[in-house]
């Protein structure tokens, strides 16, 4: 198991490696490479999108089909790229900055990883078996019922078993946080990327099942002649809009909340100075998550809810801008009075700010909910929630990506070609949403296949096309970025930044099983507390001793592919039931394998240890 | 250099000219060019919120440039150690309670209004103090098309309604098939029209005659784009017109010339089961009654003889995708294609067209003539609900 014959190995046994493994860090490295892909094909999409408008009464892709590139790219991006690269972040990151060895539950882990892939592969067969879902993202029902393919079943399904993926990971976060701190690593110890990472987890666990019965309620009527949203037969429509939206508003801040604590790590790092009113942070972290359960229906305004459902969830709306005020201020007073270093992560995070602060002003302009009635459903809302998502989230991930690109992988991605690729993505990305802003305010609805001439949306539409391509050619040049830097494969050292936080104080990448003594937190920002008062590494909690470890399994890659295959059973019936037949039984086989097969790991014994010399935390 | 720096200046110039100016859009279309009661209220909402909002940016701004300025780490300092600074109550508080304040101020109009535009069964009060009659029109959302009938009134129509300027008008609406969504940008803001059994009401007010383009602004399936129709507003005296015009048409006047009685023939063979002319329960297809005086054929196209035959033709298969026509049974040769269009053509039974809201004239009414026996109906019922008040109280 030493990492010299890992580098030996062939491709197979690469392979083999990555379909076993238990190790958060190689499950962030997959979580990463998926999403990265899912990414791409959610672009690739948008290009798609974009290209069919940039002139009116254009006829690039038919009407049917735009309507499924539209649908695949939000549900894309949405689950299978934003979800699994904050995933990414988070199992690379998170166990070290609270000094664990792993998660609390590795085959989990691996499981939820599974899941949630083959989840996306499912979603995206749908374009080869009869045409993708082509009803939105949010499959307002009964559109969703009507739909003639088999798009909107694999959405159901697909969707459903990436669910239970990102409902265990959540889990599994949670309890890991809870659990797992290393000695003198309190909560309010905890570095403000484990808190936000915390917190969305929590939000994880209350908002998926909402999604998780909606999808069943769909399946059920799709394919079980179920009647829930059947209006014909008594069912009601407007359920499924509140069961997806009281998941749906949460997700969006379990997708933007780990963002926060991304830049919450970058800015302190770059500026040298400890992140500006910490508590008030973590205070506000929480009360985003509990209001982001309470105003799900500002997406419902004009449904006809009446007016006093509209005013009570427009003020709690607005009221959650106070607490992303809060954040704001607080990170530019980290930066007030310190020592600013223009690093690429740090540019983009004075990117983000910005950008998100008008995604915000324009969040609390849609919660005015008598105004709502002009922006609801138009282009100001596209550019609202990409102003919030792309310049929050993804602007988030990619810092995210770039600042713990060492720590991941212990090299360096190059500094200029991270420039370009933040520049080009930056000022493309204010080319195509900024103006589309004033599209929606000039009457054009969302999720339009064509807008007519003469209705003086010609020259915005056009400009938006433009600014996509400058997104599009940043992402390629950060790709390039990628292969080169790991063709070189320079080796950086552990703390590469001069950061503040426990990851850094161990070797990049880590060694498997981190820190080979449970290291003792001595504050907030612990490399930062021990290069201060002491000789700049963690002090160990213990002495050194034998490391327990998980045994490496590939249980969870057969559990997910047995729910994958009986995905099509489900759906196809008539003959295909015995798909149905072989993938549940794969999965509960592989379960009661699991249950009744005693693994109780392996040690990594003290003399390999002390073997391998001085590596330890520092 | 200079030379280049002064017409770059001129080239910056227009083109922020040329943005500011598109960036209002038509006046038929744009939300930020009101032309009736609600859309210029919530136009005040959208431009309080983006002042307030500005406020806020202007002030982050300031202190985001002033600190990326002021505190980059200069040159031969690399090892300088700012002070920790945990953070400060005073400060905090600011931030804290300097939004609300201003959430605040937004959130009064917004309650406020958000009533408001609820509100439909306040009746209106003109300036002599007599209450006005409400005009209730139920609307149909259908995949991709809209149905309209006049409550009381006998009248249905597609496509495009006829409102009167001196007087909001009210909808009552639902949807035969999936969530579609009402929108007229530049007179009132949207609402949803589901298929549920709940229907939503709300009411449009038009301060100046002109055709405004409604959309539907809920994805409805592959012809959401294509799903348009118009408020054509004009006078209350040309609106009492068009009502009596209207509801004198049966379907069955015949056309002068013989093509187009052929052609009437035709349609009540092959159209008429989906299609009617006059007012009629019928919704299978958009109502026909004033169809040559549609400003757009089928919501989006020119009203051309070659559009109107290509649709006929092929059941609009390409012009609108996904439309439910493709399904209809009948199949014409190209002389009674010919033949339809143009009795189609003859379907114009008043005066009063799209035209008529673009040429100037405003003829006076109070449309009391056109609700003899409502107004009636009204009192009585009024009558009826004080005594079953007192009832109540009892």
């Amino acid at each position: 198991m030493s990492t010299t014959a890992e580098k030996k190995a062939g491709f197979g046994s690469v392979l083999w490696d990555y379909l076993t493994t238990v190790d958060h860090k190689k499950i962030a490295i997959l979580y990463l490479v998926a999403g990265l892909f899912f990414f791409i094909l959610g672009g690739l999409q948008a290009m798609l999108i974009r290209i069919q408008l940039i002139a009116p009464d254009n006829e690039f892709i038919s009407a049917q089909f735009y309507n499924e590139v539209l649908t695949m790219h939000g549900t894309t991006m949405i689950f299978l790229a934003a979800m699994p690269l904050i995933f990414a972040l988070m199992n690379a990151v998170l166990p070290l900055q609270i000094g664990a060895r792993d998660v609390a539950f590795p085959f989990i882990n691996s499981l939820g990883f599974w899941l949630f892939f083959f989840g996306g592969i499912f979603l995206n067969i749908s374009w080869f078996a009869g045409g993708a879902p082509d009803v939105g993202w949010t499959a307002y029902a009964p559109l969703s019922l009507f739909s003639e393919s088999h798009g909107v079943d694999y959405y159901s399904i697909g969707l459903q078993i990436t669910g239970f993926g990102t409902l265990m990971g959540g889990i599994n976060f949670i309890v890991t946080v809870v659990n797992m701190r290393a000695p003198g690593m309190t909560y309010m110890r905890m570095p403000l990327f484990t808190w936000t990472s915390f917190i969305a987890s929590v939000l994880i666990l209350f908002a998926f099942p909402a999604l998780t019965v909606g999808l069943f309620l769909l399946t059920f009527d799709r394919l079980f002649g179920g009647n829930f949203f059947d209006p014909e037969m008594g069912g009601n429509v407007i359920i499924w809009e509140h069961l997806f939206w009281i998941f749906g508003h949460p997700e969006v801040y379990i997708l933007i909340l780990p963002a926060f604590g991304v830049f919450s790590e970058i800015i302190p790092t770059f500026s040298k100075k400890r992140l500006f009113g910490y508590s008030s942070m973590v205070f506000a972290t929480i009360l985003i998550a509990f209001l982001g359960f309470m105003v799900w229906a500002h997406h419902m305004f004009t449904v006809g809810l009446g007016p006093i459902a509209n005013s009570i969830f427009a003020v709690a709306t607005m009221a959650i801008a106070v607490p992303t005020g809060i954040k704001i201020f607080n990170w530019l007073f980290t930066m007030w009075g310190g020592s600013i270093r223009l690093t690429s992560p740090m540019v983009m995070a004075l990117g983000f700010i910005p950008t998100f602060t008008i995604g915000g002003m324009t969040g609390v302009m849609l919660a005015s909910a008598a105004a709502d009635f002009q922006y609801h459903d138009t282009y100001f809302v596209v550019a609202h929630f990409h102003y919030v998502i792309v310049g929050g989230t993804v602007l988030g991930i990619f810092a995210g990506i770039i600042y713990w690109w060492p720590k991941m992988f212990g090299t360096m991605l190059n500094e200029k070609l991270n420039h370009w690729f933040f520049w080009l993505f930056f000022i493309g990305f204010h080319l195509t949403f900024f103006f589309q802003h004033f599209l929606g305010l000039m009457g054009m609805p969302r999720r339009y296949w064509k807008f007519l001439p003469d209705q003086g949306l010609d020259l915005f539409n056009l400009i938006s096309t433009i600014g996509a391509f400058g997104m599009a050619i940043g992402t390629i040049i950060f790709l390039i970025n990628v292969v080169m830097t790991q063709m070189k494969g320079e080796k950086v050292s552990g703390d590469p930044w001069d950061a503040r936080t426990l990851e850094w104080a161990i070797p990049s990448p880590p060694p498997f099983y981190n820190f080979k003594q449970e290291p003792l937190v001595r504050g907030l920002d612990a490399l930062w507390v021990e290069k201060m008062q002491g000789n700049g590494k963690i002090q160990p909690a213990e002495p050194l001793g034998d490391i327990h470890m998980p045994n490496r399994s590939f249980v969870p890659f057969v559990i997910s592919l047995g729910l994958f295959i009986a995905g099509f059973g489900v759906m196809y019936q008539g003959a295909m039931w015995i798909l149905a037949a072989i993938g549940f039984g794969t999965t509960a086989g592989a379960m009661l394998y699991r249950s009744v097969k005693d693994d109780i790991g392996y040690h990594v014994h003290k003399e390999e240890l002390e073997e391998e010399g001085d590596g330890s935390n520092g | 250099m200079k030379g280049w720096m002064t017409r770059f200046k001129a080239v910056m110039a227009l083109t922020v000219m040329a943005l500011i100016l598109s960036g209002c859009g038509e006046p038929f279309l744009s939300t930020l060019q009101p032309r009736g009661e609600g859309a210029a209220m919530l136009l005040e909402l959208i431009i309080l919120s983006t002042v307030i909002m500005l406020f806020v940016f202007v002030v982050v701004m300031a202190i985001y440039i002033y600190v990326v300025i002021k505190f980059r780490q200069k040159e031969g300092q690399e090892d300088f150690i700012p002070k920790q600074t945990e953070g400060s109550h005073a400060l905090e508080t600011l931030w804290t309670v300097i939004p609300i304040i201003l959430l605040l101020i937004l959130a009064v109009p917004t309650v406020q209004y958000t009533f408001t535009f609820a509100d439909v069964n306040n009746p209106e009060v003109s300036q002599e103090g007599e209450e006005l009659d409400q005009i209730w029109i139920d609307v149909t959302g259908k995949q991709y098309w809209w149905h309209f009938e006049y409550e009381g009134l006998d009248i249905t129509t597609s496509q495009e309604i006829y409102i009167p300027t001196d007087r909001r008008v009210y909808l009552s609406m639902i949807s035969d098939d999936v969530i579609h969504s009402f929108w007229v940008p530049s007179i009132q803001g949207k609402m949803d029209v589901n298929p549920t059994g709940n229907r939503n009401e709300m009411w449009l007010q038009a301060d100046e005659e002109g055709v405004y383009w409604g959309k539907c602004a809920e994805l409805c399936g592959p012809s959401h784009s294509l799903m348009d129709f118009k408020v054509i507003a004009v006078s209350p005296g040309e609106f009492e017109e068009w009502v009596e015009d209207m509801q004198g048409v049966t379907g069955e006047e015949e056309p002068e010339t013989t093509t187009a009685q052929a052609g009437q023939e035709t349609f009540e063979e092959n159209c008429l089961s989906c299609h009617a002319v006059g007012s009629s329960p019928n919704k299978v297809g958009p109502n026909l009654t004033n169809f040559a005086d549609r400003d757009k054929l089928a919501g989006v196209f020119d009203m051309t003889e070659e559009n109107l035959f290509e649709w006929i033709d092929t059941k609009g298969e390409e012009m609108k995708p996904g439309n439910l026509m493709v399904d209809a049974p009948y199949d014409l040769n190209e002389e009674e294609i010919n033949q339809v269009i143009e009795y189609l053509m003859t379907l114009s039974p008043s005066e009063v067209t799209p035209e008529s809201a673009d040429n100037g004239v405003y003829i006076d009414s109070d449309l009391s003539d056109l609700f003899p026996e409502e107004e009636e109906e009204d009192a009585e019922e009024s009558e009826e609900d004080e005594e079953t008040d007192e009832n109540d109280e009892e």
